[in-house]
C-alpha cells in the first residue's frame, strides 16, 4: 500500500485499483472542531479536482477536491454521527471515501510522504 | 454656529470641552486638522452641501405630523399579503418602542444575546407548529424573497436535475415578479402554469403554489404534491400563517418547503415593511436553509444556552460558495410576531382567525343574497367577486366610502378581511354593494347559520403552539415582566457602547423613532391608491433628494431591504447595463480579498465570476495586482466591488485610480456603503468614481439594528444606470425607467416605515450636524486607536498615521505570548459590561472597533480602560503568574449563578471575576450564561424550544 499527498492536504492510499481518500492531520488542525461531513454518493462518477466532500467546522467550511478520477465505491458512514473522528484520527479512522480507478497516473504524480513533509515545512 | 436648541449636540456623545481634550491628546489643534490628515485630498469634495435647514425636535415632531396627515388611512381590504392587525399595546410599548429590544445588534455574541435567541427559538417553534414542518429558520426579509430563496434551496437539493420551476399562476404578482427576477441570472426557467389543471409533462425541479391562492381560493394540494414527488421534484407552498390555525397545514399536504410572511401577527403594514418572513422545511435540508437558524447548546457550566447554529453555511465564511447572500434578517419583527403568538396563545389565534372567517362568510352570503357572484366556495379570509365590466367603478365607489378593495381585473374585485374587520365595517361595505342592486341587506345577517368555507377534510385537526411558552402569559403583568426580564439578558445600546466595526452602532434617537408609531404611517397598505400616500411620497422623495446630495448620485431605489439586497440589485443594474450595450459577455467581478463575504455571494447570485484581488501588507488593495487583473479581463470585466473607506478602516489613497482602471477597462464600480459614516458631508462616492452604491440606512443613517434587522440597503446610481432600477408589478416605482432589472422585494419601496427614521435623522442634523458627526466619528476612532495602540498594536493606518471611523487592533501577539485568543478577550469584555468589537474580521486574530460619534469621552475611556485592564490580566499569564487554562480570560464570561458557588476553585477572587472595575460595582451586567459551546451545538443540532423547566 502506497500513500500519497496533495497540496490541498489530502492523503490517498492505494490498494490495487481502490484508493482511500482523507484529509491530513495538518488539515484537520487548521479546520478545528469538525461538526459535519458531507460525503459523495456511492456509485457516483467523479473527476479529478471536482468537489468530493465538504467538511464543516464551527469556524470554516472546506471543500475537498478529488485528487483522482473514478467511481465512488464506499463512504465512511461513521462520520455521520461522529464527525470528530477526523479530528481524532484524520489519517486512519477519519477516512472519507474509497474510489475505484484503473488509471494510476494521476495518483503517481502526487507527493509522497517525504515531499509532503517538505511542503509543510515550507508553509510554516 | 449651532443654534441653542440644535439636536446635534444631543446626537454627539462628547461635550465641546471633551472634544478639545481628545484633540489635545492626539496632538491636534482642530477637527479640521484631523480631517486634513485623515482623508486624502483627492477625494475631498469641493461641493457645498445643500440640505434643508436642520429642525429641532419640536419642529421635527410638528413636521412629521403635518406630513403624516397627508396620508389617508382607509379601511384596507386589499390583502395581497398585507393585512390590518392589532399590535397589543403591551407589545408596542415593551418591544417595538423599547430600546432594550430595538438597539441590540445581531446575536453573533451568543452570551449577551440570550433574550433575542430565546424568542427567536420560539419563533422557529411557532412556524414549525403552524406549518407542520420539521425545521424553520429565524426570519427572512419578506414573503416574496422567501419564495425566491425557497426556489434556490429546491434547485440545490432536488433530485430532479431539470432547470425548470413551475409557478402556479394564482399567486401574488409581487411574489412571481421577485421569483422571475431571481431566476433569470441563475439560469432557472420559470414556467407560469395552472396547477389546478395538473402538472405538465415536462420535468421540473420544483413547483411553487400558494395557499390560500392569490385570489383567496383555498385548495387541496395533496394530489399535485404527490405528482411532483413521483418525478423527484419538490413542492414549495407559500402559506398565510393565520389561515393555518384553521386549515390543514402544508406539511400535512406533503410540502417540502413552506414560506410566508408573519406580518399579520401584530406587525403594522407600514406601506410595505419591515416584516419578518419565514422558511420551513424538512430536517434533511437543514444545511441548505438560507439565513439564520437558532439552535440550543450548553455553556461552560453545562447549562442550556442558545446560539446561532450552522454559521459556516453563511456568506461571511463561504463567500462565493455560500448558499445565499442573505445576511440581515428581521429580528425585531420576528420577535414582535412571536410575542403576539405568546400573548394570544393558540386559542386566541383561533378566535381571531375564526372570527375573520366567520365575517368573510357573512359577507359572502350577503353579497350572494344581493345578487353578486362570489367566485370561490373555499376560502379563508379573501373573497373574489365577479362583477363584469364594473370592477373599476366599484373600487371607486368603495373608496368614496373609505374602503380600499383590490382590483383584480375588469371583471373581478378582491376583498380581504383581517383582525381589524368589525361587523360595522362589513355592514358599511355591504351598503356600497347594496347601492348597485335592487336587493337589500338582511337585518339579521350576523345570526344566520352559514355553511363552512373550508371543506371538513381540509380543516386543521393537529395541535399547535402546545409549548408552555405560548400558554403562560395571559395576564399583562406576567407578560410585561417576562419581556422585561428576558430583555435584561442582552447587552444593547441601552446598557453600554457597542463598538462593532463596520456596523456603526450610533444613537437611534427617540425623536427619530417616534414617526413609526404614528398610525398615519403605520397603517398604510403598500398598494393603497397613490392619492392616499402623499405623505409617504413626500418623505421618500425628500429622503432621496438628501441622499443624492450627500452621495452625488442622480437617483435612488429604496426597494432593497438590506445591504445584501442592495449589492444584488446594484450588480443586476450593472449586468443589465452591459447587456443593453451589447456586452453580455462582461461577467467578471473583481473583489478584493478584504471584502465582506456578502460581496462575492451577491456576485454569484447575478451570474458573475468572482476574481479575487490581493491586498498588501497594509491592508490596502494591491494596485498592481488590481491593474493586471483588470487588463487581463478587459474584454469580460463587468464590475468591481469596493468598500470605502476600506474594510480595514483606512482611507486608501489609490481609490480614484482604482475606479479609473475599472472604467478604462470597460467595467463599472460598485461601492459598498457599509463605511459611509466616515464620509458623510466630506466625500461624495459618485465623485470618487462609483457608478452605483448601497447605503446601509441601519448603520450610517440611524435606523436601529433591531437585534439583527430590520435593515435597509437602498442603492444610488449615476444617470446611465437609472433606466435599470427595480420596478414593481403592482405599483410602478422606477419613474419611467425604461428597462428595469425586475423586482427585488415584495413591496415597491422596501420597508418605508423605517425610512422615516433616516429622514428624521437627516432633518434633525442638517448639513452642519452631519459634518460634525463624521468629524467626531473619526476623532473617536483615532482617540481609541491612540489609547489602545501601546497595549494592542493598531494594524492599519493611513498615509499620515490616521485611521478612519474605525480601527483594527492586532491580538495575534498575545495569542503567541500567552495563548489568549481574540474570543477570550471578547468574552472577558462581557464581565466588564461591554459588547465585544467585531472579532477576527477582516483580519484573523484582530478586533475592529468603531465607536461612532454618539459615544462620549467618558464611555470611550471606560471601554479603553476595560481593554487595558484585560491586557494586564493577559500579562499575568505571560509572566507565568497564573495558568492560561484556569484564568480570568478562558473562564469568561462569568455567569451570575457562579456568584453563590460554594466550591470556588479558581485561582482568582470572585471580586476580580465579577467586579473587575469600580464601574462594574455601580452598573453590573450579569451574564446569564457562561461560555457557549459552539461545537456541541453544531454536532447536536436542536432547533426547537426546550422543555419549560429550562426557563425557570
Amino acid at each position: 500500500m502506497k500513500t500519497r499527498y496533495t497540496e490541498e492536504h489530502e492523503w490517498i492510499t492505494q490498494n490495487d485499483d481502490v484508493f482511500t481518500i482523507g484529509i491530513t492531520d495538518y488539515a484537520q488542525e487548521q479546520l478545528g472542531d469538525i461538526v459535519f461531513v458531507q460525503l459523495p454518493e456511492i456509485d457516483s462518477e467523479i473527476n479529478k479536482d471536482e468537489e468530493l466532500s465538504c467538511i464543516e467546522s464551527v469556524k470554516a467550511a472546506g471543500e475537498v477536491q478529488s485528487p483522482i478520477s473514478g467511481i465512488v465505491l464506499e463512504v465512511n458512514n461513521d462520520l455521520d454521527g461522529e464527525p470528530e473522528l477526523i479530528n481524532d484520527s484524520a489519517e486512519d479512522l477519519g477516512w472519507l471515501c474509497k474510489i475505484k480507478c484503473t488509471d494510476h497516473s494521476e495518483f503517481n504524480s502526487l507527493m509522497d510522504a517525504h515531499q509532503y513533509q517538505a511542503f509543510l515545512r515550507q508553509l510554516s | 454656529m449651532p443654534r441653542a436648541d440644535d439636536f446635534t449636540k444631543r446626537h454627539i456623545g462628547s461635550t465641546p470641552e471633551q472634544i478639545s481634550q481628545m484633540l489635545n491628546d492626539l496632538g491636534l489643534g482642530s477637527l479640521d486638522e484631523l480631517l486634513e490628515t485623515t482623508i486624502p485630498d483627492a477625494i475631498v469634495s469641493k461641493h457645498d452641501l445643500s440640505l434643508p435647514r436642520s429642525l429641532d425636535e419640536n419642529r421635527l415632531n410638528k413636521e412629521v405630523r403635518t406630513i403624516a396627515a397627508e396620508n389617508h388611512v382607509a379601511i384596507s381590504m386589499i390583502g395581497m399579503g398585507y393585512y390590518g392587525t392589532v399590535t397589543p399595546p403591551v407589545i408596542r410599548r415593551n418591544v417595538l418602542e423599547n430600546p432594550d429590544w430595538y438597539t441590540a445588534y445581531t446575536p453573533y455574541q451568543a452570551e449577551i444575546s440570550q433574550a433575542r435567541l430565546e424568542v427567536l427559538m420560539a419563533f422557529q417553534q411557532m412556524i414549525m407548529d403552524l406549518t407542520s414542518m420539521d425545521l424553520a429558520n429565524a426570519s427572512l426579509l419578506d414573503e416574496a424573497t422567501a419564495a425566491a430563496e425557497a426556489m434556490q434551496v429546491a434547485k440545490r437539493v432536488s433530485k430532479n436535475k431539470s432547470a425548470r420551476i413551475v409557478v402556479d399562476q394564482n399567486i401574488f404578482p409581487q411574489t412571481l415578479a421577485v421569483i422571475q427576477t431571481r431566476a433569470e441570472p441563475l439560469g432557472i426557467e420559470v414556467i407560469v402554469g395552472d396547477l389546478e389543471a395538473g402538472l405538465a409533462e415536462e420535468p421540473c425541479f420544483a413547483a411553487l403554489m400558494q395557499n390560500p391562492a392569490g385570489d383567496g381560493l383555498f385548495r387541496d394540494y395533496k394530489p399535485i404534491i404527490e405528482q411532483l414527488h413521483q418525478q423527484n421534484a419538490l413542492a414549495i407552498v407559500v402559506a398565510d400563517l393565520l389561515s393555518l390555525v384553521m386549515t390543514q397545514p402544508p406539511g400535512e399536504m406533503g410540502a417540502d418547503i413552506v414560506v410566508g410572511s408573519t406580518q399579520r401577527f401584530g406587525v403594522p403594514m407600514g406601506f410595505g415593511g419591515p416584516h419578518a418572513a419565514y422558511l420551513a422545511t424538512h430536517e434533511k435540508h437543514k444545511r441548505s436553509i438560507p439565513g439564520r437558524l437558532i439552535g440550543t447548546t450548553v455553556d461552560s457550566n453545562g447549562n442550556l444556552a442558545y446560539r446561532m447554529a450552522l454559521q459556516t453555511r453563511e456568506q461571511h465564511i463561504r463567500r462565493d460558495k455560500a448558499t445565499s447572500n442573505i445576511c440581515t434578517s428581521q429580528v425585531l419583527l420576528a420577535i414582535m410576531a412571536t410575542v403576539y403568538a405568546m400573548y394570544h396563545g393558540p386559542e386566541g389565534l383561533y378566535r381571531i382567525a375564526s372570527g375573520i372567517n366567520r365575517l368573510a362568510r357573512v359577507l359572502a352570503s350577503e353579497l350572494a343574497n344581493l345578487g353578486f357572484e362570489v367566485v370561490h366556495d373555499h376560502y379563508f379570509d379573501t373573497l373574489k367577486i365577479r362583477i363584469p365590466g364594473k370592477a373599476s367603478s366599484l373600487i371607486d365607489k368603495a373608496e368614496r366610502a373609505r374602503y380600499n378593495l383590490r382590483l383584480i381585473d375588469d371583471d373581478h374585485v378582491g376583498i380581504s378581511l383581517d383582525e381589524t374587520t368589525s361587523r360595522e365595517k362589513v355592514v358599511g361595505l355591504l351598503e356600497v354593494f347594496e347601492g348597485l342592486t335592487t336587493g337589500q341587506v338582511r337585518g339579521n345577517l350576523f345570526d344566520i347559520d352559514l355553511p363552512g368555507s373550508i371543506p371538513d377534510h381540509l380543516a386543521r385537526t393537529s395541535d399547535y403552539l402546545t409549548h408552555p411558552i405560548f400558554h403562560h402569559f395571559r395576564s399583562e403583568t406576567e407578560f410585561m415582566r417576562y419581556l422585561r426580564r428576558t430583555a435584561s439578558k442582552d447587552i444593547t445600546l441601552a446598557q453600554s457602547m457597542i463598538p462593532l466595526g463596520s456596523c456603526t452602532m450610533k444613537l437611534n434617537a427617540a425623536s427619530e423613532m417616534e414617526p413609526i408609531s404614528n398610525p398615519n404611517f403605520a397603517h398604510i397598505h403598500p398598494f393603497a391608491p397613490s392619492r392616499h400616500t402623499y405623505g409617504y411620497q413626500a418623505c421618500i422623495g425628500s429622503l432621496e433628494k438628501m441622499l443624492c446630495e450627500i452621495t452625488g448620485f442622480d437617483s435612488f431605489s429604496f426597494q432593497p431591504n438590506a445591504g445584501s439586497q442592495g449589492e444584488y440589485a446594484g450588480l443586476l443594474c450593472i449586468r443589465a447595463y452591459h447587456h443593453a450595450n451589447s456586452n453580455p459577455d462582461r461577467d467578471v467581478c473583481l473583489i478584493p480579498s478584504s471584502a465582506h463575504g456578502t460581496n462575492p455571494a451577491s456576485a454569484i447570485m447575478v451570474g458573475m465570476k468572482v476574481v479575487v484581488v490581493n491586498c498588501d501588507a497594509n491592508g490596502n488593495i494591491d494596485i498592481d495586482d488590481f491593474r493586471n487583473k483588470a487588463e487581463q479581463y478587459q474584454d469580460t470585466l463587468s464590475a468591481t466591488m469596493i468598500t470605502y473607506p476600506s474594510t480595514h478602516g483606512v482611507f486608501e489613497e489609490s481609490i480614484v485610480e482604482l475606479c479609473q482602471i475599472v472604467h478604462d477597462n470597460g467595467g463599472q464600480v460598485y461601492m459598498d456603503g457599509a463605511n459611509m459614516n466616515a464620509m458623510v458631508g466630506f466625500c461624495r462616492p459618485a465623485e470618487i468614481g462609483a457608478d452605483v452604491m448601497h447605503l446601509n440606512l441601519h448603520k450610517t443613517f440611524a435606523i436601529p439594528h433591531g437585534g439583527g434587522g430590520p435593515g435597509m440597503g437602498p442603492i444610488g446610481v449615476r444617470n446611465h444606470l437609472r433606466p435599470f432600477l427595480p420596478d414593481h408589478p403592482v405599483v410602478s416605482c422606477n419613474r419611467g425607467g425604461s428597462t428595469p432589472i425586475g423586482t427585488i422585494s415584495g413591496a415597491p419601496w422596501g420597508s418605508p416605515l423605517i425610512l422615516l427614521i433616516s429622514w428624521s435623522y437627516l432633518r434633525l442634523l442638517g448639513k452642519h450636524g452631519l459634518r460634525r458627526s463624521t468629524q467626531i466619528a473619526i476623532l473617536n476612532a483615532n482617540y481609541i486607536a491612540h489609547r489602545l495602540d501601546p497595549h494592542y498594536p493598531v494594524v492599519y493606518k493611513g498615509a499620515q498615521g490616521r485611521v478612519a471611523h474605525e480601527c483594527v487592533i492586532n491580538l495575534a501577539p498575545i495569542k503567541e505570548s500567552a495563548g489568549v485568543t481574540v474570543d477570550d478577550v471578547a468574552k472577558r469584555l462581557i464581565d466588564y459590561g461591554f459588547h465585544a468589537p467585531t472579532v477576527s474580521w477582516p483580519v484573523p486574530d484582530s478586533m475592529m472597533i468603531e465607536p461612532t460619534e454618539s459615544e462620549s469621552l467618558d464611555e470611550l475611556n471606560r471601554f479603553c480602560d476595560a481593554m487595558i485592564r484585560i491586557r494586564e490580566e493577559i500579562a499575568e499569564i505571560e509572566q507565568g503568574k497564573v495558568s492560561l487554562e484556569n484564568s480570568l480570560l478562558t473562564n469568561a464570561p462569568h455567569a451570575y449563578h457562579l456568584l453563590t458557588e460554594e466550591n470556588w476553585d479558581r485561582p482568582y477572587s470572585k471580586e476580580r471575576a465579577f467586579f473587575p472595575t469600580r464601574e462594574t460595582r455601580r452598573n453590573k451586567f450579569w451574564p446569564p450564561v457562561g461560555r457557549i459551546d459552539n461545537v456541541h451545538g453544531d454536532r447536536n443540532l436542536v432547533c426547537t424550544c426546550p422543555p419549560i423547566h429550562e426557563y425557570e
